[in-house]
């Protein structure tokens, strides 16, 4: 910000030292908005640093009003933008009220000296700011930013801008120009653009041109929307299976049918909650890293809270499934108001570290939120987990051991209660990762557990109960189809369509889409 | 016997959780005028209607300070219908028979209105309902201190569509599936119709209760928005405004490129947020927090230290709402009401209501209607702000009537202004 500060400063010295005047700033900041953003737009084509420092304080909401002087607020004083001279704010210091229009006018205004940055990242991002915000008043400054840039990357998109500015040129040849050129780009503001000077062209080349190049660009959107319909079925899925996992162990292998499930997810976020907390309050230096600490915190918790479940009430009930389900809803209600009493009813704030807000932009219109590839990620990595100690590990032998033929086992030397308590308290600390997870895409709330429970039945029933693959197919299958269905119907229906097909199969095929193999003693 | 012995024991801890939480105070002496307070404590409202109760129950105190109504103490009568609509019909009769109370400060969803309506109706009862809601309903024993459509959704669309607002030509109507949503983006349609809005250039979308993931929407929410400047009208309720909003933040929505207007997302609904995406995004009320007048100045302080006594949840950062200052107006009108008739009984005090004044923190005298039993309002818009509050950028020159029969709704034009006599 500097760097760019004393360059925009050497750049503007040496071309029109017009200083950034008192009436000036005045109109700027205060007025109605018509007359502000004449105001802004008047100061532009003069600019000087301190023009641009104010624009920048004014757009960060960093401006107050003293006696009918706009100050830039820096550390609790009031700077005046003009001398810079600082005094001390007054608490009737009003704030600059700016609305969504306003601010895309400051936004613009503020791309518009950032072209000119040395900083190639700088004017990548002015670049993207001014899409879909042209018009031919920018003209001349875009063509002065095309000649001077060398990035071919960044001179590519300056191209699309100016074409996009042409666009709405007197000149007819130029229109006919830009419409041919637009026609490459791969941006939804293109597409806004063309459909709205399709609508008042009068010329008929230029029409045609225009319609031309807006069926081009549309058939690249449509691929866009495509791969971004597939990939949030799988995010979707990805979040099923989470939730699903932990069932599969608890139900799947150990037929506990636990409908507290969801309960332990809620108080795997509550962790993450409270280790957020103890991030703000210990280390706010590294508050970014939290999520990454909350994970083993968010596992141990539910894993201990489960396994406390199996030793008091869950190993008295093994083998009368109805009095399972009864005990454990009951559980999962004392769970919910236990944690509605200790943090209150209300939903509590989980934020997203930094690294995970935005997204990777792969397409003109699609772009991938990081949150959802992270959870993508950290699924898949859970999953990876749960096979290893599944299927590679003496205590994942003992717990198949175990679900498979308990006689024998026992027979064979194996505690047996102590093998159930490891298996319900590995599922019930699955079920907190995957709060851990939520708490990055929906509210952390008492009821969070309520939301998911039918969903993670559903998975694991669909998959074949006794079966993790099954639980990984059913998640991804259900996931992709209930986002294909809703971009088809709407949410609602999307819905209903879902549980429809799921009765169908079950009717049709009640072991699931994987049946438990070989002899099972309970079976 | 072991087992039988477990059973029972989660049986008994299950009634306790779960909670029919009714702490009724027994009538101390005859000389309290009770009021019933009929908001959910428990279940997925509880978010919002808790701290309902808790402004009831401040005003209760404060009215009580000053030597009470009439020369008698009020006395709270607090039910729990824990989310559960037809329990709402319950808890009322209850309230109205057995408890014999004066009067009823209770629901927020339409539903819950419309379950306990036949109720208050039958026994002639009187409800103050606090929220923001579609119309279509115009009843004796209710008085409506929530904003009815054109106290709020229309005036929110004219802003977006004028030239301060965006010039918005194409409208995403979003909401949650029940009947206010419906009827609200039903009057909606047809105003921007009247606007000369086509058909094509209006999407309405609807979302089950509870709905959590939001991709597709939003997607689509972005895809539409390539064919000209759109605007988002949400009418979503509850805590799936939580994940929407999220999700708008991470696909890059901005509110300068797309803004979205709630009608149901106010300071206490964005507590749960990490708000610093939605800079920019708009509300509909008649009341923000950030209102800057003394006698916000004095509800604001009355409201934390009353928190910070009872310990209230999120009492270390109090916060004021829409909902709270209607459901705060309506127990001081009705206390002027009753005054007025020198009497509790509903009619009298029914008569009494018409025309009642009190100078409310939305820095207005709100007014109850002569005849239609809504509050006379102003509506503001408000932006979200990174701290959570809101920036009013534009307001209502001054307070707008309500008309609970929306002229955009055929056959409403024939229909009276005032409750239908019995």
């Amino acid at each position: 910000m500097l760097r760019l500060i004393t360059f925009l400063a050497l750049f503007f010295a040496g071309v029109h030292a017009h200083a950034l005047s008192d009436s000036e700033a005045k109109s700027i900041a205060i007025g109605d908005g018509d007359a502000r953003i004449e105001a802004l737009r008047a100061s532009v084509s003069s600019a000087d640093d301190k023009t641009v420092q104010f624009i920048q304080a004014l757009s960060d909401d960093a401006v107050k009003v003293v006696a009918g002087k706009p100050l830039i607020v820096k550390d609790d004083k009031g700077i005046d933008p003009v001398t810079g001279a600082t005094q001390a704010l007054p608490d009737t210091a009003e704030e600059v009220m700016n609305n969504n229009r306003m601010r895309g006018e400051l936004d613009a205004a503020l791309a518009g000296f950032k072209l000119m940055s040395p900083d190639a990242d700088v004017r990548r991002a002015a670049v993207k700011t001014l899409q879909g915000d042209v018009d031919e008043s920018k003209l001349p400054l875009l063509d002065k930013a095309f000649a001077q840039e060398i990035d071919p990357d960044i001179k590519d998109m300056l191209g699309m801008l100016r074409a996009a500015a042409m666009l709405s040129s007197t000149d007819q040849g130029k229109r006919l120009a830009a419409a041919a050129l637009l026609a490459s780009s791969s941006q939804a503001a293109t597409k806004t653009l063309l459909i709205e000077r399709l609508q008042i062209e009068a010329d008929t080349a230029v029409k045609s041109a225009l319609q031309l190049s807006l069926g081009k660009v549309e058939s690249r959107l449509a691929w866009g929307d495509r791969i971004g319909a597939i990939f949030s079925g799988i995010s979707l899925g990805s979040i099923l299976l989470l939730v699903a996992l932990g069932l599969a162990i608890t139900y799947g292998l150990m037929g506990v049918i636990n409908m507290a499930h969801g309960e332990l997810m809620m108080i795997g976020a509550y962790a993450t909650y409270v280790v957020q907390g103890v991030f703000q309050k210990y280390f706010p230096g590294a508050f970014d890293w939290y999520l990454l600490a909350s994970v083993p915190v968010a596992f141990m918790a539910s894993a201990l809270v489960g396994a406390a479940l199996e030793r008091s009430v869950i190993r008295f009930l093994y083998g009368r499934p109805l009095e399972t389900l009864l005990a454990t809803w009951g559980i999962s209600l004392m769970l919910m108001q236990l944690v509605r009493t200790l943090f209150g009813a209300q939903n509590v704030g989980v934020e997203n570290p930094s690294w995970m807000s935005g997204g990777v932009q792969l397409m003109g219109n699609l772009s991938l939120p990081y949150n959802r590839l992270v959870i993508v990620g950290f699924a898949f990595a859970v999953l990876a987990g749960v096979w290893f100690l599944i299927e590679k590990t003496r205590l994942g032998l003992f717990v198949r051991g175990v679900t498979q033929n308990r006689p024998i086992a026992s027979c064979m030397g194996v505690n047996t209660a102590r093998i159930d308590t490891y298996a319900f308290a590995l599922g019930s600390g699955i079920a907190g990762l995957a709060g851990c997870a939520l708490s990055q895409v929906g509210n952390v709330g008492p009821d969070l557990g309520q939301g998911y429970i039918v969903d993670s039945f559903m998975v694991v029933v669909l998959g074949g109960v006794g079966q993790l693959a099954g639980a990984v197919y059913a998640a991804l299958g259900l996931g992709i189809l209930n986002k294909f269905l809703e971009g088809w119907t709407g949410a609602v229906l999307a819905k209903i369509a879902v549980l429809v097909f799921i009765i169908i199969f079950i009717q049709k095929r009640p072991q699931g889409i994987f049946a438990m193999k070989g002899r099972s003693a309970e079976a | 016997m072991q087992r039988r012995g477990h059973l029972k024991a989660i049986a008994a801890a299950a009634a306790i959780a779960a909670g029919t939480l009714t702490f009724t105070t027994q009538a101390l002496a005859a000389d309290t005028i009770k009021v019933g307070i009929l908001h959910s404590l428990s279940g997925t409202m509880a978010i919002s209607e808790t701290v309902l109760k808790d402004t009831v129950l401040m005003a209760i105190d404060e009215i009580n300070a000053k030597g009470g109504v009439l020369g008698k103490k009020l006395e709270p009568v607090v039910v729990d219908p824990a989310s559960n609509w037809p329990l709402f019909a319950e808890k009322t009769k209850q309230l109205l028979t057995q408890d014999k109370v004066a009067v009823i400060f209770g629901c927020w969803t339409s539903v819950s209105r419309k379950s306990v309506l036949p109720v208050v109706e039958e026994l002639n009862g009187l409800l103050f309902y606090p929220v923001q809601y579609e119309g279509e309903e115009l009843s004796k024993n209710v008085f409506y201190t929530g904003a009815a459509p054109n106290q709020q959704a229309i005036p929110a669309v004219d802003y977006l569509m004028s030239k301060e607002g965006g010039g918005a030509k194409r409208w995403v109507l979003l909401g949650t599936d029940y009947v206010y949503p419906r009827t609200t983006n039903k009057i909606l349609r047809a105003y921007l119709k009247s606007k000369g809005v086509k058909d094509t250039d209006i999407d309405e979308k609807y979302t089950p209760f509870g709905h959590s993931d939001y991709q597709t929407i939003v997607a689509d929410v972005k895809k539409f928005s390539a064919g000209g400047k759109t605007a988002v009208v949400s009418t979503i309720n509850g805590d799936s405004n939580v994940p929407f909003y999220k999700e708008l933040g991470n696909a890059g929505l901005k509110a300068k490129d797309v803004p979205v207007v709630a009608f149901s997302v106010g300071e206490e609904e964005l507590r749960g947020v990490d708000t610093k995406p939605l800079v920019g995004h708009l509300a509909a009320w008649n009341y923000f927090m950030s209102i800057k007048n003394p006698e916000n100045t004095a509800f604001i302080k009355k409201w934390s230290d009353y928190a910070k006594a009872k310990k209230l949840p999120g009492a270390d950062k109090p916060l004021t709402n829409d909902p709270m200052e209607a459901t705060y107006i309506g127990i001081n009108m009705w206390k002027q009401a009753v005054e007025k008739a020198k009497s509790t009984d509903v009619d009298k005090v029914i008569a009494a209501m018409a025309g009642q004044t009190f100078k409310a923190p939305s820095g207005i005298v709100s007014k109850m209607d002569e005849k239609n039993h809504h509050l006379h309002k102003s509506v503001f818009i408000g932006e979200v702000k990174a701290d959570g509050q809101f920036n009013v950028v534009w307001k209502t020159p001054g307070p707008v009537k309500a008309k609970p029969w929306s002229p955009y709704i055929e056959g409403n034009a024939s229909k009276p202004d005032e409750p239908a006599k019995k």
